[in-house]
């Protein structure tokens, strides 16, 4: 669907602030989230989790647990049917191992109980007889050709022969001559990098509430980004039909992507089945950082070439990542974003994925982009002060712009990364004077953004109000902005609609709220399903003033007239058909489902200033810019919104957060203490700046921004770091011991 | 489990002293309930003792002040006199956890802990402060620096516990300070810790020092060659080096996930240093 | 385990529960009086979503136990509004759209509040500092200092 006319539209609704509707529930303490459901007769559910980074499971013995007063079910793998499908089998393996434990916190068993303490009771009576295994999780580790075996098998036929059986996939992107390029440079850089897997840390623990009664018939409510998504994988899992189960979203705590997937939701649904009773299942915090989904971690090579003046020659980066004990295909997506924001004659990106005894990887936010495009923006950044040169024209010299082939295969349409270097430069911030032993660093960002399934429902009531159903949980206001755009269409007043999240019975398939998709996808289903309630309300006018439909249009919220010829008649307002439609043919929707296309690329631009203290390597962000192309935003505080909570993930990624295993291949950090996501008394204010070049996919111009705000940061620190101390680090995160390590290496 | 609210301190020694399982005296509750929670301990006995008369009071003695131990940091950081007199001390009880964490932790729960690590620790250790312990054989007192025996360990026998902290007079021209170093501004553990308490004379020659260090051996500890080498001086930059560099060598510490060997005796001579030029600053002194 | 009757006040009003003697308060506020605005991010106390109001002090609910409620006021973010009166920080944090999840909302209302009520004209690093113990991984906290910030201002004018 096109833009409407670029440009020119004045907008009403769309770009003010509105409150969110679902605001005043969420400070009262109102808003129910996945643990705080109940239901009568329920049962609490434990799970069992392996003590093992990698153990062959010789038995499991339930019987003393199932023994237990007060335990009503126990399951363990043996109690679901092995999955053809690989992928839904890896998620069953997942939620319950089958014949090895791939990592520490591997769920095994799980006792549903009248109470929690009896449950807990109950997991100490299971003997799970284990036999350990060598294991491995350094990403570099487990690519050697003596690595311990995660699991075997697994590798696709993309796979080079010789490597270990740890690599399960390989790619390759670019296009152009690499030798000729390098050829043409008067520098070329090739540096090494590693970074850390890092954790969603949402603040909401994975929770659900599960009922299935003899008949096969199933409720679930749970916290999650995509509740048809849960529905498919449970039913599949179940074997039941998708029809038999009911699957609610919660509202939700925080998921970045890591509620994409489903862990212990069809555990409790079979827990439920076998004791008749419903079922609570509440991760514990640890739990979380045990066995729910990381991002990857990376090591990376890179190389590029670049001329005297700044302009790149060509640029190479090999990715080996490891998205932990089963396939993973976000190494794909590194690979394809590395060098999107360069207009590059030659460029070439493999990557690798590689198995490690770590939990099975979940997306987070631009999966997969920030590792790559940290190393590549590390080295340009390298390349501009050896040879001189200032990182924002360097950047603005190579920017890809409309017309670039990109470094990935598609040809740029309107994008906006020129708009933002320019926007970046022209701030203050860029010229602002710098203290001693402070730096300040730049990082370009990048995310592909997505469309996908979607379907849309908008009821017109009797009173002139609208209901809207859609069917994405809403992560960060889209119900508002579904709300404004529907506003905007109809030409009514934004508290005349209310938007609610259905439930998988109750509106067609929504793919996940993921990939920077709602707002666009939704919205854009949501004016067409409005176009469609306004073309009926136009043939309800055109009915009751006698007159052709053609001759009917829509304007400010009224059915009017369309010219002289048509008749004269006062313009009949939303409210005014919907109050007679009960005799005009009856009640009035619009509907609207589709596979989105034409998302429309999203790029920003990081400016972060920050001070090093050279005796104990403590970094401190003293200031912090985001700029960013948002297309249209829709509801600027809510786009601010996501591009200061990315930064701020990017700035925890870049400093501090890591996931830390022992020796004995055991998670030493589970938990928010040594887990250390950034704290407010660690901020700056984090100014932003919105830039709107719309996209050519949407009507309105929309883009998604969830996502891009969480790539520049590593990058924009990492820079910053470097110019503060003189020294640059390859690994993230740049935590003070390595940053102190770093400055006594002459 | 059981929980119990005494009557007495005489009581609360009783039952502690006859309990054959596991006991904890639960007070600020702020490490206790996590250890409970993580399965790490499992109480057959849990006592409560704040409502006692005394524990949350905070009264002036010899020119001191003596701290009843169910205190909140909170509360220890609204009382201006402690302020005034120690205000390393406050400062490193204030370090621990959050605000909510302050509003029930309490210093004698961070010593009795017997972290390493622990925030309150160095801070007493540099004033000391001194403990009152009640037990079945009755009331005793004892050094700070004489509790810790090791991560997670006390000298403190079957049935006892503090029931006060005292910290003593001080010195015209005295001043305290607490450092530590942490990844983060907040909401952290100690990587590395230093407090130093010192007094100049009118010359704004350093009379008399200690200082403690924290999270750096299997203990908090005193580190009187530290002392040695500021006392007699003014805290000039050859003193400042000399302090530093007998910090970091009486460091015994550990590489683990929050720290490196290398790293944790580095910074804690930093941090010493630090710490002293602060503490002259508040006794009045100029280096 | 032997459970433990509790006579406490909650936001204003007389309640009583039965608790196991190693409960916490946040389980008796979620599972017992039905008060699940508070959350449980940890169970640690280094996330702050349990934050309530104990006897006048801020803590975490997560770690103080249901049984040392005896005879002392709990007050929780389901009090804080009067009746469909919305308090200035709650409105605040709409205004400013200080909220993406809201699942650390509750507690952050809670703190900011005890914040407020001791130092009605705080600086932005003394809410970032009093803050420090509440946990957002949402909205990098711009909007939140913010609100809390405007608030003051609101309430300091009323």
């Amino acid at each position: 669907m096109a833009l409407d006319n670029t440009g020119q539209r004045v907008f009403k609704v769309v770009g003010t602030r509105p409150p969110r509707p679902d605001g005043v529930d969420k400070v009262t303490g109102r808003a129910l989230y996945g643990a705080d459901m109940s239901a009568p007769g329920m049962l609490v559910a434990h799970i069992l989790r392996s003590p093992h980074a990698h153990a062959e499971i010789v038995s499991i013995d339930t019987s003393a647990a199932e023994a237990l007063q007060g335990v009503k079910a126990v399951v363990t793998a043996a109690d679901f049917t092995p999955q053809e499908d690989e992928y839904l089998d890896d998620i069953l393996v997942n939620c319950l191992a089958r014949d090895k434990v791939l990592y520490d916190g591997h769920a095994v068993a799980a006792v549903a109980a009248t109470s929690a303490d009896v449950a807990k009771a109950a997991l100490k009576l299971i003997k799970v007889e284990y036999r350990k295994l060598p294991h491995v999780t350094d990403v570099d580790a487990a690519m050697r050709p003596d690595a311990p075996i995660v699991q075997s098998g697994r590798s696709l036929e993309t796979v080079p022969e010789g490597m270990s059986e740890n690599v399960t996939s390989h790619c390759e992107f670019g296009h152009g001559d690499l030798e000729a390029g390098f050829a043409k440079a008067d520098l070329i850089i090739e540096r090494s990098f590693t970074t850390a897997a890092t954790h969603q840390g949402y603040i909401e623990p994975h929770a659900c509430l599960a009922t299935m009664g003899a008949d096969g018939k199933g409720d679930l409510w749970c916290c999650t980004q995509g509740q048809y998504n849960v529905r498919s994988i449970c039913a599949d899992l179940l074997g039941i039909e998708a029809s038999q189960l009911r699957v609610t979203a919660s509202e939700i705590g925080g998921g970045f992507g890591g509620k994409t997937t489903v862990f212990i939701e069809p555990v409790a649904l079979a827990l439920s089945r076998k004791s008749g009773r419903p079922v609570k299942i509440v991760m514990s915090r640890s739990e979380v950082f045990l066995a729910t989904g990381p991002t990857v971690s990376s090591s990376t090579d890179v190389k590029i070439g670049m001329t005297k003046d700044g302009r790149i020659t060509a640029g190479q980066a090999h990715l080996r990542y490891s998205g932990g004990a089963f396939p993973c295909g976000t190494v794909d997506m590194g690979a394809q974003a590395a060098f999107a924001a360069y207009d590059l004659e030659a460029v070439q990106t493999l990557g690798w994925n590689a198995l490690t005894n770590r939990p099975k990887e979940a997306a987070y936010r631009a999966p997969g982009a920030p590792q790559a495009i940290y190393a590549v923006e590390s080295v340009v950044d390298e390349l501009c002060q050896q040879l001189g040169l200032d990182p924002l024209e360097v950047r603005l010299k190579n920017a890809a712009r409309k017309g670039t082939k990109s470094s990935y295969g598609p040809t740029f349409d309107d994008i906006g990364l020129m708009a933002t270097l320019e926007a970046a430069k022209a701030h203050p911030h860029y010229s602002a004077p710098l203290g001693e032993n402070q730096g300040r660093g730049l990082s370009a960002g990048f995310w592909f953004n997505f469309g996908g399934n979607t379907c849309v429902t908008l009821n017109v009531n009797t009173d002139g109000t609208v209901g809207i159903t859609e069917g994405n949980p809403d992560i960060g206001g889209s119900r508002a902005a579904i709300s404004q755009m529907a506003a905007e269409e109809l030409g009514i007043p934004y508290d005349k609609i209310r938007t609610i999240v259905a439930d998988t019975s109750s509106l067609g398939h929504n793919d996940v709220t993921d990939g920077s998709r709602v707002t666009f996808s939704v919205g854009l289903a949501t004016i067409k399903a409005a176009r469609d309630a306004i073309s009926k309300m136009c043939s309800r006018a055109a009915q009751i003033w006698g007159i052709d439909e053609e001759a009917v249009v829509w304007e400010d919220g009224a059915a009017c007239p369309a010219g002289p010829n048509a008749g004269k008649f006062p313009p009949m307002t939303l409210a005014e058909i919907a109050a007679v439609s009960f005799n005009t043919g009856g009640p009035i929707a619009g509907h609207y489902e589709f596979n989105a296309d034409g998302a429309g690329v999203s790029f920003g631009v990081h400016l972060v200033d920050v001070e090093v203290d050279r005796e104990t390597g403590g970094t401190k962000v003293l200031r912090y810019t985001v700029f960013q192309d948002a297309g249209k935003a829709v509801h600027p505080s809510y786009v601010e919104g996501q591009m200061q909570g990315g930064a701020v993930q990017g700035i925890g990624w870049a400093l501090n957060e890591e996931y830390i295993y022992g020796e004995d291949g055991r998670l030493q950090n589970p938990g928010f203490l040594d887990y250390r996501i950034p704290v407010a008394s660690d901020l700056p204010k984090i100014d932003t700046v919105i830039l709107e070049i719309p996209n050519p996919g949407h009507p309105y111009g929309v883009r998604g921004v969830g996502e891009t705000p969480i790539v520049p940061p590593l990058a924009a620190l990492s820079n910053a770091v470097s110019r503060a101390i003189g020294k640059r680090l390859h690994s993230l995160p740049m935590s003070p011991p390595r940053i102190l390590k770093a400055l006594s290496e002459a | 489990m059981r929980f119990v609210r005494p009557e007495t301190l005489e009581e609360a020694a009783t039952l502690l002293g006859q309990e054959s399982g596991v006991t904890r005296i639960i007070s600020g509750g702020t490490d206790v309930m996590v250890q409970m929670r993580s399965g790490l301990v499992a109480p057959d006995l849990v006592v409560d003792l704040k409502h006692l008369t005394g524990l949350r009071s905070i009264t002036p003695e010899a020119g001191g002040f003596r701290i009843g131990a169910a205190v909140s940091g909170a509360q220890l950081g609204e009382h201006e006199g402690v302020c005034a007199l120690w205000p390393g001390v406050v400062e490193g009880v204030q370090l621990i956890g959050s605000t909510q964490v302050q509003g029930r932790a309490t210093m004698v729960g961070n010593l009795c802990n017997g972290s390493p690590a622990a925030d309150a620790v160095p801070g007493l250790v540099a004033a000391d402060a001194t403990v009152r312990i009640m037990g079945p054989n009755g009331s005793r007192d004892c050094p700070v620096a004489e509790i810790p025996a090791g991560p997670g360990r006390t000298t403190l026998g079957k049935g006892e516990f503090v029931t006060s902290v005292f910290l003593p007079a001080r010195p015209e021209r005295s001043g305290d300070a607490y450092l530590r170093f942490t990844p983060r501004t907040e909401m952290d553990i100690a990587v590395a810790a230093a407090a130093v308490s010192l007094t100049v004379d009118a010359k704004g020659v350093v009379t008399a020092a200690r200082v403690a260090l924290g999270a750096v051996a299997p203990t908090v500890m005193l580190v009187p060659e530290a002392a040695a080498a500021i006392i007699g001086t003014t805290l000039d930059d050859a003193a400042q080096a000399a302090l530093a560099a007998a910090a970091s060598a009486a460091c015994n510490p550990i590489d683990d996930k929050r720290g490196t060997i290398e790293f944790r005796t580095r910074v804690a001579g930093v941090l010493a240093r630090r710490a002293a030029l602060i503490a002259l600053a508040r006794a009045g002194g100029q280096n | 385990m032997k459970t433990i009757h509790v006579s406490t006040t909650v936001n204003g009003d007389a309640a009583e529960f039965i608790c196991g003697p190693d409960e916490s308060l946040l389980d008796v506020l979620r599972n017992r009086l039905g008060l699940t605005g508070a959350k449980e991010g940890c169970g640690t106390g280094d996330c702050g979503a349990c934050s309530v109001m104990l006897d006048g002090r801020l803590v975490c609910s997560c770690l103080v136990l249901g049984a040392e409620a005896e005879g002392v006021t709990v007050d929780t973010i389901e009090g804080l509004a009067e009746g469909d009166h919305l308090h200035p920080l709650q409105q605040s944090f709409i205004d400013h759209a200080a909220l993406q999840c809201g699942v650390c909302t509750p507690g952050i209302l809670v703190a900011a509040k005890a914040l407020l009520d001791r130092n009605p004209d705080p600086t932005e690093t003394e809410v970032r500092y009093w803050l420090a113990g509440n946990l957002c991984r949402c909205t990098g906290y711009d909007k939140i200092i913010h609100a809390v910030m405007d608030a003051a201002k609101t309430m300091r004018a009323a």
